[in-house]
């Protein structure tokens, strides 16, 4: 991509979640190759850049915040965005990723690294991110401005709302998605 | 013999017979009033409180299911006060259970998860609790999943009202409380319930079930409500 | 039994002459507050020795209700005119025995002679520590029943209704509302039946005023509610008391086992067609059944939970009749109002606000125990003048009225006359009576936070509001508590007043934010220093510094 200066700055963000939110993103097809005119993908899960740049346009946020990984990058990318847009019920409601928090940390563990190994099963002592006792939506850690439900949003409501977006609107979903399905 | 009132709703002239309630005429004349505890069929218990509305000289707000038409009264049911109120009830229903609603067998067929969108709630302000909440599987035919009861009541009302059999009831109170069958047994060991099914039928989001339905494939028949009022000679809700 | 003025008259006079046989009367506390420091024991001791010394034909023992002082217990009183003793112990009765005819034993002498006692005006409490609550006899000779029987043999049910109405008399549960409009609008209700219903389920958190009535004057309580089954024309009376209150349950046993008996119960009253029952329910622990529909559906054997108004009690209540629902201390008020007249009593309080209030007096306060004062006395006239001040020095900060559903009042509100309507624009409310003393030591949030704790358990669960909403509160509480709450949290707790205030159900959900939102009126500055500076100025609050993710 060739960067102008009329471009956004816009970038997604993959917490806590199944990626299907992505795939929805993905599946706005070949209305992508518009969006790509006015805007600049700067950091993704879908491409390659390691760092979050300084400021960011606009961020799309996918999953919740369920451990001290997520818990960092958020506020992270809070600090650096100025339009943050909770993409799907694990980063609006925490959904799917939050059923665990009434079971406790240690029995989730246990279940997924004990119960259900059939060989040298073992806790992991490195690499993965310690677990939240409570799985939170991102607005309860910092300020969201744009909310999108949907479990995923259809991929018709998230261009609609980019699209609303970039021409200065504030774009009214409440017909287009909500919980669920 | 039963007088006629007429009276306003939102501006608009509209009459009924003095001993219905606010809901019902506002139902007639396709106004719309949101409501999640109420059933016509059922008695009224005004227990959601979305259906509150506010009537022209009164301090207080009216619960619309139960609240008597008068005449002259002059009702309001879309405020810009009244859709705030509606929006957090919702929220603190979403915040009270644990409502998933991606892996729900109510899934797009549930009253509560309509209720969000219509009142544009799109996110929660208030936290979610995140209690830990039991699943009764043990009826033959039913689950009873209370991560999913906004406590309604409809299942213990058509349970007593219209089955006779009243398996269904509240215990605990505040935040702790819960439907019941019997006293506080597993639902496959009630003595009382006759597996009906009329308290799945009518509950208004996935906590009762059938079993063997998955996501979103739970769709409530509710045909025989206005079937049974009927004969049993009483088409209103008291 | 056709009991008219004139007999009953000569009942007074003979229980007077039957008194004076004796040179002296020891009157014990039998209440709760003495009894829970053994004054049941004191009682039994004091007539052994009496009996040793063989004492027992000219001084009479009698165990009588509450004095007032009840931090002072066991409280006893010599007559005639002799002293009252306080925290009097078994090992003192001998020296208390052998000062009858002469100089009071000094160290337990309890000064009578103080605002206490002298700036009190007594009607509710009347007889409370006069006589003895056992006795019919003892009532009567007090007055007792010249009420009833004025009215039965004196009064259409109308002329009764208006004396109330003229008196002023106003519900002393909570709300004022006039008692003489609500009993007119159940008199005229259609119903092949009318219930009059006593709500003795007191649960505030430090009030103990409609027990201490209860247990000294039982009969004083079926006497108001059989004036009001006159009046409105109800033929059956339900005294309903939470079971936490054994003794007065005892009481009001007693007392309907021998009105029954007398003739001042059951079919025929005093040889009028009038007829009246009276049955006790007890409460199973739950607050909100103070809740009148909540009430009515505990005694209907329902699960007890408020159903919305309209319809009132007043025109479909209990099983569907016309039902009047008072309190005890208004019902208290009855009797009195009758027997001497309506401008006797309208001539105590001021503006709309006749008769007297009975409260009760707890926490950092000199005087802990029960009082009665006229309507229109200042808040610091009570704390200050009848309450002794605050102990130990301490700064007054704040005075808690109305219970969970009333509010905190600061010093600079001090001089208030008090009235239902003073109190409500003060942020808070009459409520049944209790008045909790705080000084600078208490933390007004953490105050808050203990109401709400309340409000959340006492919860039915029916409504959403109420059942969710004071559960968010006291999270958001405990959290400014804590330290770890930041301005939006406390946005988010003014939301939740507002929302719970006017959506709830019931009364209690409509008052539950009331503590929160009189202490934010009055205190936001303790908020702020929770929130901002995470620190507590009363030094109550453990903070936690570290922000919970």
């Amino acid at each position: 991509m060739i960067e102008t200066p009329t471009k956004i700055k816009f970038a997604t963000v993959w917490l806590d979640g199944c990626s299907g939110c992505h795939m929805s993103f993905l599946d706005i097809d070949e209305r992508l190759l518009d969006l790509g005119d006015k805007i600049d993908l700067v950091y993704s899960p879908l491409v390659d850049y390691k760092d979050f740049p300084d400021m960011v346009d606009v961020t799309l946020i996918e999953g919740a915040v369920s451990n001290e990984d997520d818990l960092h990058k958020i506020k992270k990318v809070r600090e650096h965005t100025k339009l943050l847009i909770s993409l799907g019920d694990c980063a609006v409601t925490g959904n799917v990723p939050s059923m665990r928090v009434p079971f406790g940390i240690e029995a989730v563990m246990n279940r997924a690294y004990t119960e259900n190994v059939t060989r040298n099963h073992q806790m992991p002592t490195n690499g993965v991110p310690p677990l939240l006792p409570r799985v939170r939506p991102v607005h309860e850690i910092v300020k969201v401005d744009v909310f999108i439900p949907g479990c995923p949003p259809p991929a018709d409501t998230i261009f609609f709302v980019l699209t609303e977006l970039l021409e200065g609107r504030q774009p009214d979903i409440s017909k287009l998605t909500r919980f669920g399905k | 013999m039963a007088t006629v009132k007429t009276f306003k709703i939102n501006d608009e002239d509209v009459s009924g017979r003095e001993d219905e309630t606010i809901l019902q005429i506002a139902r007639e004349n396709d106004i719309f009033i949101p409501t999640l505890c109420n059933m016509e069929g059922l008695s009224s218990v005004g227990s959601c409180r979305l259906c509150l509305v506010e009537v022209k000289g009164w301090t207080k707000l009216a619960t619309a299911c139960v609240t008597k038409i008068q005449e002259g009264m002059e009702v309001y049911t879309d405020s810009e006060r009244l859709r705030e109120y509606r929006r957090m009830i919702v929220e603190l229903l979403f915040s009270e259970g644990n409502h998933i609603c991606a892996v729900c067998v109510s899934n797009g067929r549930c009253e509560l998860q309509d209720m969000a969108q219509i009142l544009g709630m799109n996110h929660l302000v208030v936290p979610y609790r995140r209690p830990n909440l039991k699943i009764d599987a043990s009826h033959e035919r039913f689950i009873n999943d209370q991560n999913r009861c906004i406590l309604c009541t409809r299942c213990v009302r058509v349970c007593d009202e219209i089955e006779g059999a009243h398996t269904w009831d509240v215990m605990g109170r505040g935040i702790e409380a819960t439907v019941i069958t019997d006293l506080n047994e597993p639902w496959g060991a009630s003595q009382s319930c006759t597996t009906c099914g009329k308290c799945v039928q009518v509950c208004p989001t996935g906590a009762l079930f059938e079993k063997g339905k998955s996501v979103a494939e739970m769709s409530k028949k509710r045909e025989f409500l206005p079937y049974l009022t009927s004969m049993r000679g009483n088409g209103k809700a008291k | 039994m056709a009991i008219n003025m004139d007999e009953l008259k000569e009942r007074v006079v003979a229980s007077q002459e039957a008194d004076a046989q004796f040179t002296h009367s020891i009157r014990v506390c039998m209440a709760s507050g003495c009894l829970s420091s053994q004054s049941d024991l004191l009682k039994k001791e004091l007539e052994a020795e009496l009996k040793k010394r063989g004492l027992e034909k000219t001084c009479q023992i009698k165990g009588v209700g509450c004095f007032g002082p009840c931090a002072n217990g066991p409280v006893i009183a010599v007559e005639p005119n002799g002293p009252m003793y306080q925290e009097v112990k078994v090992t003192d009765i001998p020296a208390i025995v052998e000062a009858l005819d002469t100089k009071p034993v000094e160290k337990l002498v309890l000064p009578t002679d103080t605002p206490f006692f002298n700036r009190q005006v007594k009607i509710v409490l009347e007889n409370s520590g006069k006589i003895d609550p056992e006795s019919i006899e003892d009532y009567i000779a007090a007055g007792g029943f010249e009420g009833l029987v004025r009215a039965l043999h004196e009064m259409t049910p109308q002329e009764v209704i208006d004396s109330l109405t003229k008196a002023n008399l106003r519900g002393r549960g909570g709300g004022g509302y006039p008692t003489g409009l609500k009993w007119s609008t159940v008199a005229k209700a259609e119903g092949a039946h009318k219930y009059v219903i006593c709500n003795g389920d007191e649960g505030d958190p430090g009030a103990f005023m409609d027990r201490s009535v209860m247990e000294a004057d039982p009969f004083r309580v079926l006497e108001g509610m059989l004036i009001a089954g006159y009046a409105v024309g109800a033929d059956y009376g339900y005294l309903y008391v939470r079971a936490e209150y054994p003794l007065a349950v005892k009481m009001l046993k007693a007392a309907i086992r021998q009105a029954t008996k007398q003739g001042f119960l059951g079919k025929n009253i005093c040889g009028t067609p009038f007829s009246f029952e009276v049955d006790i329910r007890l409460g199973a622990g739950a607050f909100v059944c103070g809740e009148e529909t909540a009430l009515i559906a505990s005694i209907e054997g329902k699960r007890g939970q408020p159903r919305p108004r309209p319809p009132y009690p007043a025109e479909s209540g209990l099983w569907g009749y016309p039902t009047l629902i008072n309190n005890v201390e208004t019902y208290a008020n009855i009797a009195p109002i009758i027997r001497r007249g309506m401008e006797w009593f309208h001539d105590i309080g001021f503006h709309k606000n006749r008769g007297t209030k009975v409260f009760a007096l707890s926490g950092k306060i000199n005087n802990i125990g029960l009082i009665e004062v006229p309507m229109g006395i200042t808040l610091r006239e009570i704390i200050y003048d009848i309450g002794g001040g605050i102990p130990n020095g301490k700064a007054f900060k704040a005075l808690q009225t109305g219970g969970p559903s009333g509010g905190c009042i600061p010093a600079e509100h001090l001089d208030t006359p008090i009235s239902y309507e003073s109190l409500s624009q003060l942020g808070s409310m009459m409520g049944s009576g209790g008045m909790i003393i705080m000084d600078e030591t208490s933390c007004m949030v953490d105050v808050a936070k203990y109401f709400m704790e309340f409000c959340m358990d006492e919860s039915c669960g029916k409504c959403v509001p109420c059942r969710v909403g004071t559960a968010h509160m006291y999270d958001l509480l405990s959290k400014i508590c804590d330290g770890s709450a930041t301005l939006d949290d406390l946005a988010l707790l003014e939301q939740l007043c507002d929302v719970v205030k006017n959506t709830s159900l019931c009364g209690l959900g409509q008052s539950s934010p009331n503590p929160v939102l009189s202490t934010l009126r009055y205190f936001r500055d303790e908020y702020m220093a929770h929130i901002v500076e995470k620190r507590c100025p009363a030094g109550v609050c453990k903070m936690k510094h570290a922000v919970e993710a």
